[in-house]
Parts: structure tokens; sequence; C-alpha cells
């Protein structure tokens, strides 16, 4: 089992096939195919220990991650933010190893010992040759650690999700049916390389045929406009950048893209009323959230276009509802809710979301597997599954505030806020409180124009929800902190809260 | 007659097909295809003929698996043998469709 076969099939089915454009330079399957062995040789004699990425995407992501594959290194895309001290303790833990980077940091770090360093361009224009493929030589050993992934890092330091070739693998046969996509289908690839997300959307759109589009920087504007200029018919989104379009889309006029077929989100928690404008602006398209971890190879549960539209469509509150679930496990995944003792809770009771399945690694560099006993993962993240099956998840266990020893789960507070007329995002976290230990606050953004007070937020949340989980502390904010992945940085709105309390 | 290790290769002796082991039962394993046992991907042997009755070919992408689900094969190149236990032909595993969420 080795990564390296999904990109051998393509080109052996579809060498001619276009796999990949990126800013007009365009890559067939042979290509790629071809890029990587000599990519991988080059790996092979530069006697690296791992191939880390320092770089926004380009043809370089897929073609350096599958030779890395071909060559038995780990892969390592790290995120092109970081920089300074948090930059050099990965690039501690990385080397020796090759780096592809822009120049400028490719000249930066190449000077450092154990790093090997390339620009981009000239990594490209290396494997970029006309001639026959090498012969392919990878091991086939699933147990090879195929991709490090740091983890986001929102709390604590960042650690290295080991991702083996059997995890990845397992995750693309499960999910993706080969050469499923026809010609004309194209794949809008925003999410940045060092995101779980954006590998796994490499790879399904290699092993389904379907052309990649690549967005090396994100914003709304060119996001729809490469969806016209490409004719992308499918994009994945995080929950801010789908917010963005949907913003923008309005602002605009709200004509839709007329190509666009399948729009996927996931990567956070996803605001209703996001969903339900995206909903109205993408009337045409199929509506999919993917819910997945770094620890997971990505999706393990997905609510799918049907799902959308029976929700949307129904009156029954608990059929409603679902809109705001992530859907139900991938075929080959199974979903269990724990209670703090590790017993599974009947449908309905809120617990930690535990996964099993070929997919899931729940391994980090240098610690002891997470997976335990009977092959269950632990997420650390809060939900409950509905009577159907349907996952609920509300945020990660770490942010429940404990208030007099009950547990509330923020997401849930959350829910609420946003069904309020005037409130755009909200975040609910816990604050020290001498009297109850921890408190409930809210930081609030409100919609353009709209008012409401402290008081009022406070009379919504007891209007829907028991009194312990109205908010002490209302403030107003102009923004909340979001990581560039759409994840909401909530230690920092914490942190600010609990100063003013 | 081999005992199979999942994520190892494997091809046929009479055909062009091509397979990657996903799952298989812990025992020896009389695999075949085009009614020859399958073979190493490293050996080269001169190829045989295939049975008349072991020809309905291979598919890429596709997926095999024998009547219990505990041997599943992934093919990674096409031929025009037919995959089998013994005499036992396995039988293409049905994907179920689903929306493309990455």
């Amino acid at each position: 089992m080795n990564l390296m076969m999904l990109l051998e099939m393509a080109a052996a089915s579809a060498g001619e096939r276009e796999a990949l454009v990126c800013e007009g330079e365009r890559w067939t399957h042979g290509e790629l195919f071809a890029a990587a062995g000599r990519a991988a040789a080059r790996v092979r004699a530069s006697g690296v220990e791992r191939v880390a990425l320092l770089d926004v995407s380009s043809p370089a992501v897929p073609i350096a991650l599958f030779a890395s594959a071909w060559a038995g290194r780990p892969f390592v895309p790290l995120n092109y933010r970081l920089t300074g001290p948090e930059l050099d303790v990965l690039i501690e833990r990385v080397r020796p190893a090759l780096l592809i980077a822009d120049r400028e940091r490719a000249a930066a770090l190449g000077r450092r010992e154990g790093v090997q360093a390339v620009a981009r361009e000239d990594f490209l224009a290396g494997v970029r040759a006309p001639g026959p493929a090498p012969d392919p030589d990878w091991a086939m050993e699933p147990d090879d650690v195929a991709i490090w992934l740091f983890t986001s890092g929102t709390t604590g330091a960042p650690k290295a999700a080991l991702l083996r070739h059997r995890h990845l693998v397992s995750y693309i046969l499960g999910s993706v049916e080969f050469m499923s996509a026809s010609e004309a289908d194209a794949a809008l690839v925003s999410v940045p390389p060092y995101h779980v997300a954006g590998m796994a959307a490499l790879l399904s759109s290699i092993y389904a045929g379907r052309r990649i589009v690549q967005l090396p920087a994100f914003s709304p504007e060119r996001w729809l406009a490469l969806v016209e200029s490409e004719r992308v018919t499918n994009a994945f989104v995080v929950p801010t950048m789908l917010a963005r379009v949907v913003d923008a889309l309005e602002a605009g006029g709200g004509k839709p893209p007329r190509t666009l077929r399948a729009l996927a989100y996931g990567g956070g928690k996803m605001p209703l009323p996001v969903i339900e404008r995206a909903m109205r602006l993408f009337g045409q398209a199929d509506l999919t959230n993917a819910y997945g971890l770094t620890e997971t190879s990505s999706t393990i549960a997905v609510l799918g276009p049907d799902d959308h539209r029976e929700a949307a469509a129904s009156d029954a509150p608990d059929v409603r509802r679902r809109l705001s679930s992530v859907g139900r496990p991938l075929p080959g995944v199974e979903v269990e809710i724990r209670d703090p003792d590790g017993k599974p809770v009947p449908a309905g009771q809120r617990g930690e979301v535990c996964v099993r399945g070929e997919q899931v690694s729940g391994e980090y560099l240098g610690r002891a597997s997470r997976i335990g006993p009977g092959g269950w993962f632990p997420t650390n993240d809060g939900g409950f599954l509905d009577e159907a099956g349907y996952l609920f998840v509300e945020g990660r266990i770490d942010d429940v505030i404990v208030r007099g020893g009950e547990n509330l789960s923020p997401g849930e507070i959350e829910d609420v806020l946003l069904g309020h007329p005037a409130v755009a995002d909200v975040a609910v976290v816990g604050v020290p409180d001498v009297e109850w230990g921890e408190g409930v606050a809210a930081a609030i953004v409100l919609k353009e124009g709209a008012q409401a007070s402290a008081g009022e937020i406070q009379a919504w949340v007891k209007k829907h929800l028991r009194s312990s989980r109205v908010p002490q502390l209302v403030r107003f904010e102009p923004e909340l902190p979001y990581n560039e992945a759409g994840k909401l940085l909530r230690r920092r709105v914490r942190e600010a809260l609990a100063r003013t309390s | 007659m081999a005992k199979l290790k999942a994520g190892s290769r494997l091809k046929s002796a009479v055909c062009d097909t091509q397979v990657m082991v996903i799952a298989a039962p812990a025992g020896d394993v009389d695999l075949r295809c085009g009614g020859a046992a399958l073979t190493e991907l490293s050996v080269t042997a001169p190829r045989g003929a295939i049975h008349p009755d072991h020809k309905n070919g291979t598919q890429i992408g596709k997926r095999y698996v024998n009547d219990d689900g505990s041997l599943e094969l992934l093919c990674t190149k096409p031929g025009e043998g037919s995959l089998a236990v013994g005499e036992a032909r396995l039988k293409l595993k049905e994907a179920k469709a689903l929306p493309s969420s990455d």
C-alpha cells in the first residue's frame, strides 16, 4: 500500500487528462507521475529523512507529496504563515530535510544545518522534463508514514499527527470511486497544503480523475473569478471562506456561478444562518457538510445534498435541526458517543465523539497512540447522535464550561444566540467566577446596522434554554479572532473576556 | 496457495491484471486470475494461457471480494482474466455513491 499507487492508476487510465491547473500552468496525470518519479530520485540522492514544504498551493505540493511517497520519506507541509521561533521549532523537528519554499525563505533557511532548501520554481523546473517516467520502485509498506501534519495549535504547542499510507489509502478507497469524474469536472482547492483537507482534496481529485484548480491565496473575489474562468464544478471551503463568498455574492447582486454543481464545507462549525444563505444563493448546487480531523485522515462523516434538502424543507424540529449536524459516518467508519467513564451512551445523550475505522490514525510524533481498546479514538470533540444516527458536534470537550458542577456546552448556547436576528457571529466561553467556579460569557458580533443590548441577549437565551446557560457577561466586538483555516481562536476570546470579568 | 499480506501487490501469470490486497484471511489462499495462481510483481516467467472459463476480465479501480468478505482486492491494472479463489469467482464490490466532500 502506497499513495503512489493512486497516482499510478490515474496516470495509467487517464495519463493525457488534465490533472491540475495553477495560475494558468497545466499538468496532466502522466506529467505529474513522471515529475514525482524524478523528484523521488532527487530526494533519495539527497540523503534526507523528510521532505518539507513551506509554501502556498502550487503544482509543487502534489509532486512533493507523491515524490515523498515514492522515495519512502514522510511529507511535511508547514504553515507558511509561521515565522521566527515558532517556525524554528518545526524546522528542528523535520531536519534532515529537503525543504521546498518560496525563493526568499529557501535562501534564508537553506543556510541551516540539515536543511537542503530549494525554491519552488527551481524544484518544478528540475522535475518538469520530457521523456519517460522512472520505473515504479516504491515500497508497498502500509505502515510507512506518508504525511506529518502539525495540528493547528489553537491550544498549546503544535503536535505532528502521523498519517500512514494505510490510513490515507483506506480513506480514498472508502470514499472515492476511481475515475468517477468526467473530463469536464474541476475541483477548486483553496485550503492550504498544511491543512488535512488540502492533502485529502489532492488525493481524492486525482483518484476520481477530477481536474484540480489551485487557488494559492484565498479571497472571495478571486475564488468566484476562478470558478467562472476554469468552469469549476466542485469546491470545498472552510466556514470563514463560505461566509465571505456568500457576503461577496450578495453584495454583487447574488448571481451564483453557473458551473458550480457541488459545494462542500467543513473544518469548523458553520453557523446555521450562513448555511441557510448559502442554500438560497447556491440553490442549484449540491451542498455537503464534511466533518473530520487531522488524526482521522480528513472526513469521517458527511451531511449530503439530500440531507440538506430534506432538513431545510421539513417542519419537524428534529429533522430541521439536522442542518446543523455533520451528517452520518462514512461507510467503514463507526462513531460512538461515550460518557466520561468511557461507556457508550444512547442516542440524544451528550458525550465525547469516539471513532473507529481503517483511516483513523490517532497517533502523534513521539507520543503513545491515542487509539484505545477496541480501536476507538477519542476525538476530544463533544456531541451527540440523534435517533436516526445524525451526528451533532458541539465543540472541543476542553471548551466545556463547568458552572457549579454543571457541564455546559458552548455550542448549544452559540446555536441559540446565532438564531437572534441581530447576531452575526458569537463565541461562548467560560470565565473565572468566584461563586460558580466558571461562568458563561459571550462575545458577540452584531449584524451591520443591527442593535441589541446585553439585556436583550440574555433574555433571548433565557427564553430558549435553562437559566444556568444565560451569559453573565455579554461583550460586543467588531469581529472574532479566527486562524487562517477558519478555526475560532477560543483561547483568545477567553483571555479577553476573563480580563473584562 | 499462498499467504496474502494486506497492502501487497500481485500480478496475473496469464494476463495484464495487477491487484493490491486490501484485506485477506489469515491462512493460505488459492488466489487465481485467468485460472492460474497470481505471482509477485517481480516474477518474470513466460506467460501461460488464460483458462477459457476464467476470462471475464478485471477492471481498474474496482474492488473484488469473496463470498464472506474476508478477501478484498483492488484491481490496479486491468486484464482479460477473472479473479477467483480456487474455482469460486470473486465478485465485484458495489460501492455506495458518496458526495464529494473535499
